[in-house]
């Protein structure tokens, strides 16, 4: 059983977000980088408790990105991966990133593909989708629980107002959110194994993204809170009904 | 070159997201200078025709029911070949569950450049940008699609549905689907509750409701307000609310026109989940909470005494 799970590096979740060049790149002075919390908390603690599980599992970790990237790849070997790929080269269009991770995957005949249910960084929930088309495989998307029997994969996934469980045959693509698993700390002993795991760095393949980000806009600031006596509630209600008209 | 749209169901019905990607499509090809045409997949019980007041000329529905489950990998392919059947140049979808399951696919299938997470119309005057939230909801990014091919997915509750009268002519498209590698078991539905990701109000708490037993005056007030409730994540972490109800950064990011935050002090990664929502309410008793300063309304107060005179107040509207 191979397993490979897809890491990108983003701002961590209390960082400025602001923007330099005539707002054309995202300020990166101060920012602390962490693994996007859904790679991490959830493909990639999921994938190691499949290892856990079955010492047969082999998990492999890729992340598309530049030398910036390899403190963050150390990171989720530590928590426990066995080798990671970083495809050299930067970029924001999902579908140059999911071709760069869908030609390793291609090579290294995977069962099971897994990545965040989004980067909370571009949001854009698509890497996932892209892989499993460009692979021809199925893609359960915003999985909240993953198990396996042989090589049958059960699934449950959000859907609009509930969930639904699927069952899947293997290669499988799924994306991953909260409920697969835990957060995990990285021990000492991972830490320490993790400087030594093989990192292989390789070089894109040649493919033209569609898609590229012109300009950022920050949101235009709240014009002020409205504040209503703790006395009189019914006030804000009646603000809500005849002010706002959202009631 | 019509703009396709689209059309998503559920259980035989078309979803409430159906009539806002209606309305941004139709604009769209009016941009553009063509019609704005929808695609369809499974049975459907709703009168399909009357979408056109929403400004849909043509929909081409293949009802095959074992299409009323979407399915991503069937999906992609039928809506590859009708959009190329009619000569698609760009193909909108709602950036919901199923958006976000279909769009991607088809994105990689057909090369054409995606937008997930649309919140205005495309600049089309030097060629095609579009705004998209980017840094969950703490910024925007416009993007250039440099396909010839587009697709755009649209943030649900982004857009103002304009309903114009008018009907659309329905064309049965014969397409026998494939079967899908991935099979549904069970589905579990929360009955008689509004999803949150499709309430337009929604009344949330979060540790200042002190322990679970206290959620009977918020699911009140909720259902007095006809709207959703929600969480926090430290109450989600807590087991006092589902994990389901979790907004913020690291769960559900939603956009309703009243959000109501009681008891929550609004750190960063919550506000990151619902700053698009159109009107803010902070009822917290710490007047210092920061939740106040992206609040349109507050109430600095503590929440078992207000929230009941709230109760009081809406039922007798």
């Amino acid at each position: 059983m191979k397993i490979l799970v897809c890491i990108s590096k983003t701002p961590d979740t209390t960082a400025k977000i602001a923007f330099t060049d005539n707002n054309t790149k995202f300020a990166e002075a101060g920012v602390q980088w962490i693994i996007n919390p859904y790679d991490e908390w959830y493909a990639l603690v999921r994938a190691i408790e499949l290892k856990e599980k079955d010492s047969s599992v082999v998990i492999h970790l890729i992340t598309v990105g530049g030398p910036d990237t390899e403190p963050i790849i150390r990171k989720a070997l530590a928590l426990g991966g066995d080798e990671a790929y970083r495809v050299n080269a930067t970029g924001h269009d999902s579908f140059y990133i999911s071709s760069q991770i869908a030609e390793i995957a291609k090579q290294g005949n995977y069962d099971l593909i897994f990545t965040g249910k989004e980067t909370i960084d571009y949001n854009s929930s698509s890497v996932g989708g892209m892989v499993a088309e460009l692979l021809d495989l199925p893609f359960v998307s915003l999985a909240t629980k993953f198990d396996l029997n042989g090589t049958t994969a059960t699934i449950v996934r959000e859907i609009e107002g509930g969930e639904e469980t699927v069952e899947s045959s293997l290669p499988l693509v799924v994306s991953c959110q909260k409920g697969m698993a835990e957060q995990r700390i990285p021990n000492m002993k991972g830490i320490m194994g993790a400087r030594t795991k093989p990192l292989k760095v390789t070089e894109p393949v040649n493919v033209e993204p569609l898609t590229s980000i012109k300009t950022f806009e920050t949101p235009p600031p709240k014009s002020g809170v409205k504040l209503v006596s703790a006395d009189n509630p019914a006030e804000l209600i009646r603000l809500l009904r005849e002010e706002a008209k959202v009631i | 070159m019509p703009v396709l749209i689209f059309l998503d169901q559920s259980d035989n019905t078309i979803k409430k997201t159906t009539p806002e990607v209606i309305t941004y499509g139709a604009k769209l090809a009016a941009q553009l200078g063509t019609t704005a045409e929808g695609i369809l997949l499974g049975t459907i019980s709703d009168d399909v025709a009357s979408l056109g007041k929403y400004g849909v000329t043509r929909i081409h529905h293949v009802s095959d029911p074992s299409l009323n489950h979407p399915d991503g990998q069937v999906y992609t392919k039928i809506i590859a070949k009708v959009a190329g059947d009619i000569g698609a140049k760009v193909i909108v979808f709602s950036n919901n569950l199923h958006g976000k399951a279909i769009a991607p696919r088809l994105s990689a299938r057909l090369r054409a450049g995606l937008v997930a997470g649309a919140v205005a119309l495309p600049d089309t005057s030097a060629g095609f940008t579009v705004k998209k939230n980017v840094f969950s909801g703490k910024a925007f990014a416009n993007v250039s699609v440099n396909t010839e091919m587009k697709i755009i997915s649209v943030n649900p509750n982004s857009f103002q549905v304009e309903a114009t009268g008018g009907s659309a002519e329905v064309v049965a498209v014969n397409i026998s689907p494939e079967s899908p590698k991935t099979k549904v078991v069970s589905v579990n539905k929360i009955q008689g509750e509004i999803p949150l990701s499709e309430a337009e109000r929604v009344v949330s708490a979060g540790r200042g409701l002190k322990g679970p037993e206290n959620w009977k005056m918020i699911e009140e007030l909720a259902a007095v307000l006809h709207a959703a409730t929600a969480c926090s994540r430290a109450v989600a972490d807590a087991g006092w609310r589902p994990h389901h109800e979790h907004v913020g950064q690291t769960g559900l990011a939603i956009a309703p026109n009243l959000y109501m935050a009681i008891g929550i002090s609004g750190a960063i990664q919550h506000l990151a989940g619902v700053n698009r929502s159109k009107v803010i309410v902070v009822i917290n008793k710490d007047p210092e909470a920061p939740f106040f300063k992206a609040a349109d309304y507050g109430i600095v107060g503590d929440a078992f005494e207000v929230v009941p005179k709230l109760i009081e107040a809406a039922k007798a509207l």
